[in-house]
């Protein structure tokens, strides 16, 4: 059975929920955190409830929208949410209020909001979908697993248009706490500049990218998920290897049928070798595109990444300012995402050209 | 996509028993866990009655293995899912490939509040260890390296009904020839952000809750953690003592009418039950027994009882809320629960409704008030209904 994405939307860092032009020009930020650009909600939500809602909840709703709106469909038959995080801005809000008045004089609004199903339930209650339902919290496979789920319900049949996506905030309060971990760069960066950095350390992002998914290839497919394949603290080097080598095989093709491999790189000096292993060794000659510039590093940047591989399929454009080793390739038939989160969560995704 | 999924074992720790055989002594004995709160440390102690894990942070870690500076959720986690695992008598985890599934709603709150006592003092302060397991998916992590398992590891998160969830995914993963063996359930400690979120809400009773009577007055918190192991064909077949029952049916549905309200027609809780009866092929006369949601609410309730009624009238199946002992366990009830339910097919147990005195006057059926054994229950439903409409709904189904 064969999977198509038939609709995409993306709220990130840069101007993508506008798709053409098609990435026209990166959007250039200095700091250590990228605020996604937030498009004028009002053309989906209504103005009192864009007041109450987090941004992440805003954030996945666009998107959301987005991507079904590409699709033509009103209703999906099941709504899938990965966020490592949840709603950070609510649970930070009742968190605060409850530390600072000592339990006392508290109201629901922000508890009510916290919850990490919000996202999916909003988008539900909006669409008035009373479809399946789930949201995985899984770190940096919590897009991975809802893309997982996703294709499970479609190969069973228990969906034919499944939207599915990934989101994470980033707020005042988790960008200082991860700060605190040495997430990221001491000194000031440029964005366009971060893949090169010798620095350890990388830039913050958030954002939301959802799909639609469905098994019928139409006019308005985008792209096609062929695989995907999620490798969780492998042992070592050859046991990540083996995993890689095992995908590409299940899904009968070699590093050289890869004609564009998206790599999770993240400027992080210290990271830096799981890219370049991969990049050097098992996909040598390959034509590589970085992507954490333009949205920063999350746990769910893999859904931004698999947004961004379908463009370019569906466009047969690389834009400018994402190659990062090799030369433009001529041709976009297949695109690998590879992605690797603080070196403990390595993820695969396979895309097609339609 | 092929064959049956297995319930090969089951574990639970919660607020009224340390392991499974606890809890059906206090069931037998119709001991709820309802009690003034001794570890978390709170301005309502005394006046909210919780259903706490009797065992403070340092007894717990010895037993999980795990150091007691992780979220008391993990422990409780890994102590349910190496009892379910145990249970099995499978022995060693390493022939097989393995998930493991798990819910939480709060992931390391229980730590991350202690943290941001100091933090909002000032942005340097805090001790970073208490904020290093925050995210949900870090606490199931903490369980799966504890135990080898690398296969498939994974959490949800869907409030109430998170736990049903992880054993619908987990089933899944197994007719997908992903993996053969998965340990799915859930696990949430009691901390202070869910008990004021809940008591904002004022849907804290401060007696004992009384799950379907219509003297309801809202639901108790409580905490622990409850897994299966849910096993292929080929498992099923090792297993020395046999599994305990099928994973019949399951279906999730979403009620899409408020972030934390019911609809007054339970149209989620409607399409849930009806979803995992078509998937089981079977019709409503068919089930013997159903695990409440029966969280105690006014609302929850009247919604998952107009469901019922719709589904079932005229002829109504033994049903019991295992919270009036348990006390709402968010994450992990629908784990707990899954738990009690395969244990119901296997043993014929009907488990009993605590403080019920008065039937509702818009239904016509009660809930069961006494501990039984040896019933014949070849199909249990079990209900997890919550915010964000979500709600889940399972059946478990003996085999002879």
């Amino acid at each position: 059975m064969n999977i198509y994405i038939q609709g995409t939307g993306c709220v990130s860092p840069q101007d993508t929920t506008v798709v053409e032009p098609f990435l026209a020009g990166i959007r250039e930020y200095e700091g250590d955190r990228l605020k996604a650009v937030e498009p004028d909600y009002r053309q989906w939500i209504d103005l009192k409830l864009i007041r109450r809602m987090g941004r992440v909840v805003k954030m996945g709703i666009a998107a959301a929208k987005l991507s079904l709106q590409e699709a033509g469909i009103d209703m999906p038959d099941a709504i899938v949410t990965g966020t490592a995080y949840g709603c950070l801005e609510d649970t930070g809000i009742f968190l605060s209020r409850m530390v600072a008045q000592q339990e006392e004089m508290l109201t629901p609004t922000a508890f009510i909001q916290s919850t990490h199903n919000t996202v999916g339930g909003q988008i539900a209650l909006l669409l008035g979908c009373h479809a399946y339902n789930n949201t995985f919290v899984h770190r940096a496979f919590s897009f991975e697993s809802a893309l997982l789920d996703s294709m499970m319900l479609l190969q069973e049949q228990a969906a034919r248009q499944v939207l599915v996506g990934g989101v994470d905030e980033i707020t005042d309060h988790s960008h200082r706490i991860l700060s605190r971990f040495g997430l990221y760069k001491q000194a000031p960066v440029r964005n366009t500049a971060l893949l090169q950095s010798h620095t350890g350390g990388t830039i913050g992002g958030e954002g939301a990218a959802y799909f639609m998914l469905g098994t019928e290839r139409n006019v308005r497919t985008v792209a096609r998920i062929t695989g995907l394949a999620t490798i969780y603290k492998p042992a070592d080097e050859q046991e990540m290897d083996a995993a890689v080598e095992a995908f590409l095989a299940a899904h009968h093709c070699s590093s050289g049928d890869i004609d564009l491999l998206i790599s999770g790189r993240n400027g992080h000096a210290g990271e830096n070798r799981h890219f370049t292993r991969l990049e050097q060794k098992l996909f040598q000659g390959c034509a590589v595109a970085g992507f954490k510039h333009l949205c920063g590093e999350y746990p769910t940047a893999s859904a931004f990444a698999t947004w961004l591989g379908a463009r370019i399929l569906h466009g047969q454009q690389l834009p400018q300012g994402l190659l990062f080793s090799g030369a433009a390739p001529r041709q976009l038939d297949r695109i690998l995402i590879y992605n690797c989160y603080q070196g403990t969560h390595h993820s695969l995704i396979l895309l097609d050209r339609t | 996509m092929s064959g049956q999924v297995w319930v090969a074992g089951g574990g639970v720790i919660c607020g009224i028993g340390a392991d499974l055989r606890a809890c059906l002594e206090a069931f037998a004995r119709m001991e709820p866990g309802m009690q003034d709160m001794q570890h978390l440390r709170s301005i309502h102690r005394g006046v909210l009655p919780v259903a706490e894990v009797k065992a403070d942070n340092d007894a717990l870690a010895a037993q999980a293995g795990l150091p007691a500076s992780v979220s008391r959720t993990a422990l409780l986690s890994k102590i349910a899912a190496e009892q379910a695992w145990a249970s099995t008598g499978l022995g060693s985890l390493a022939p097989y490939r393995t998930g493991l599934v798990s819910a939480n709603t709060v992931g390391g709150m229980d730590k991350t509040e202690d943290f941001f006592g100091a933090y909002l003092q000032h942005p340097q302060q805090g001790r970073l260890w208490q904020v290093l397991h925050h995210e949900c998916g870090s606490v199931t992590e903490l369980v799966a390296d504890a135990m080898g398992i690398r296969q498939q590891v994974s959490t949800i998160s869907t409030a109430c009904s998170s736990g049903a969830n992880a054993l619908m995914y987990g089933a899944r993963l197994i007719r997908h020839n992903i993996v053969d063996v998965v340990i799915a359930g859930g696990a949430d400690a009691l901390t202070r952000f869910t008990l004021n979120g809940f008591n904002t809400l004022m849907i804290l009773d401060q007696q004992p809750c009384r799950p379907f009577d219509d003297t309801r007055a809202g639901l108790n918190l409580g905490e622990g953690a409850g897994y299966v192991v849910l096993v292929s064909d080929a498992v099923a077949a090792q297993l020395p003592n046999g599994p305990w029952c099928r994973l019949s049916g399951y279906a999730n549905a979403n009620d899409a009418y408020h972030q934390t309200a019911s609809s007054p027609e339970g149209t989620g809780n409607y399409l849930a039950m009806k979803g995992a009866l078509e998937m089981s092929g079977l019709q409503p006369a068919d089930i013997a027994y159903i695990n409440l949601h029966g969280t105690g609410t006014q609302n929850n309730d009247e919604s998952e009882g107009k469901a019922i009624q719709r589904l079932f009238a005229p002829y109504y199946p033994a049903m019991s809320s295992t919270k009036s002992f348990t006390g709402h366990t968010l994450g992990a009830s629908g784990g707990i629960e899954a738990v009690f339910s395969a244990l119901a097919v296997q043993q014929g147990v009907i488990y009993p409704n605590a403080h019920f005195a008065v039937p509702m006057k818009e239904y016509p059926f009660t809930p069961a008030t006494s501990f039984s054994k040896g019933n014949r229950l070849t199909h249990v439903m079990s209900n997890s209904f919550g915010f964000g409409g979500n709600c889940s709904s399972l059946i478990f189904s003996g085999f002879n």
